[in-house]
């Protein structure tokens, strides 16, 4: 991921809670067209993020196929978006 | 048996945090300073990028900009600071329940218990600066030692994201040839009473007969005598932020300068409201009112005095800073900032001392009163209910000490 073409972007999210109080990321709704499921949470660790900047809650996922980071900060949730120039 | 002591010292903290959620400025001299329309206009922290230019943590934005046209000022976010402490807290949490802070950035960590479990000292430290690196995006700078004061030394020697061991057998060729007032609690008036004596490295003080220390510094000559020898045996207190309070303060640079005695004497209460009100959340009471006073040339001074008996009431720290103030202040310049502080805690329902003298009963009312204000003021809000006295000058009135300023520092001793 190049650093400059990356934002912050805030995104809703849509989570499941399980019995013991976990949750899981289920949809990432990028914007009205682009609804990503979250087919898998592969990690989920406490990170800085080096890209856009933050700190908080770092979730692996795969979405169609490809690895990303969701990340949780103060109870938002951002990705790292390619910048649209 | 030897302990095993860190001190971790984020480095440039509140910068750090900054550039960290703000990628665009790495690189860039950035420095956090206090609200400019307030006059708190000084540098809090700046980063590596701006010290070459001689940016200093203390100077006034014009200055700092000055030295470094390009610099990026930004106001502080204490909340966001306070956050990365916790987050950083928690780490430590993971390798002893022994934590004690000193400041938002600076903690020693007594490892002693669980050095069995993660091999070496310098291992466990070396991952705890992993760790602030991955999960925080800053670095700290971490001293090794067997005690507290050693520890810290050896987080001073090497910055930044640095981890510097400093014990028995390199104490000698690492401390020693230091600056004295490298050595925490040695400030400005103490290193001039020190190089008095010729004491200019901690070596020399070190070396010093602890008498001739005692006879130029008091009590003070004898701590610092141990702390140049690496023996300072005080432990590592498990202590929340903020949560373990010997002393209650609050100051104030003020929205204008102070230029009369009514100005004082308004400024004074407001922050003894602030202290009293304080103190009755931590069901305490001081014994000794403490006044601080910084004029317009930075030329600051403490004075305290003894109470007859401990108390909460805002009214009569007030009255005694007051006291302190005009048999200590000869006003050669107007007054820049102004403190108030309780010390000496004992708590509200220990026994106490009753005086024949003084009038127990009054001081109750007085109390009572106050507790009236807080209730009040925590149902609709701090400019519900306010002394007739804080109107007089709405810019200085508007004050809400207790409130406005989150942070409030510690003193080594907890005092």
């Amino acid at each position: 991921m190049s650093e400059a073409k990356r934002e912050k972007r805030y995104v809703p999210v849509v989570v499941r809670f399980d019995a013991e109080g976990q949750l899981q990321p289920l949809t990432i709704e990028f914007d009205e067209d682009h609804k990503y499921a979250v087919d898998r949470v592969l990690d989920v660790c406490r990170a800085a993020c080096q890209t856009v900047g933050g700190v908080g809650v770092r979730y692996t996922v795969r979405v169609q196929g490809q690895e990303r980071y969701l990340w949780l900060e103060k109870s938002r949730w951002f990705v790292e978006a390619i910048r649209s120039q | 048996m030897a302990r095993n002591i860190f001190h971790v010292d984020f480095n440039c903290f509140y910068a750090a945090v900054e550039t960290q959620r703000r990628p665009e400025l790495r690189g860039r001299p950035v420095a956090v300073c206090g609200s400019q329309e307030d006059r708190h206009g000084i540098v809090l922290t700046a980063n590596y990028a701006a010290k070459p230019f001689g940016v200093k943590t203390g100077m006034a934005i014009w200055q700092a900009k000055q030295c470094c046209p390009g610099l990026v000022v930004l106001p502080p976010d204490m909340r966001e600071y306070i956050r990365i402490s916790k987050l950083a807290r928690e780490i430590y949490e993971d390798y002893t329940d022994q934590i004690e802070p000193f400041g938002l950035d600076e903690n020693w960590l007594d490892v002693t218990g669980s050095v069995g479990l993660f091999g070496s000292p310098m291992v466990m430290a070396k991952e705890i600066s992993d760790r602030i690196k991955f999960e925080l995006g800053i670095t700290a700078s971490i001293g090794v030692a067997d005690n507290k004061i050693t520890a810290k030394l050896g987080s001073d020697y090497k910055k930044p994201d640095a981890i510097t061991r400093i014990e028995a057998d390199n104490y000698r060729e690492i401390a020693y040839p230091l600056p004295v007032r490298d050595l925490l609690y040695v400030g400005p008036a103490t290193e001039k009473k020190l190089n008095s004596l010729g004491i200019y490295t901690i070596g020399h003080l070190a070396r010093c007969p602890v008498d001739c220390l005692t006879y130029k510094l008091g009590k003070m000559g004898a701590i610092l005598h141990t702390f140049a020898n690496g023996k300072d045996p005080s432990p590592v207190k498990r202590t929340d932020y903020a949560a373990t309070v010997r002393s209650v303060g609050n100051s104030a640079t003020t929205p204008r300068d102070l230029v009369s005695d009514e100005d004082v004497h308004l400024m004074l209460y407001l922050l003894a409201e602030s202290v009293a009100s304080r103190m009755r959340d931590l069901a305490a009471r001081c014994m000794v009112v403490e006044l601080y006073v910084r004029d317009t040339s930075l030329v600051s001074f403490t004075r305290r005095r003894k109470l007859a008996a401990p108390t909460c009431s805002s009214a009569e720290i007030a009255h005694t800073a007051f006291e302190l103030f005009r048999a200590n202040y000869r006003w050669s310049q107007p007054i820049r900032s102004i403190g108030v502080r309780g010390a000496e805690l004992v708590e509200a329902d220990a026994g106490v001392q009753t005086s024949l003298l003084d009038d127990e009963a009054k001081r109750e009312k007085w109390e009572r009163i106050d507790a009236a204000m807080d209730h009040l003021r925590q149902r609709y809000g701090y400019m519900s209910i306010r002394r007739a006295v804080t109107c007089a000058d709405p810019d200085l009135g508007r004050i809400n000490p207790r409130d406005d300023h989150t942070v409030h520092p510690v003193g080594y001793f907890g005092g």
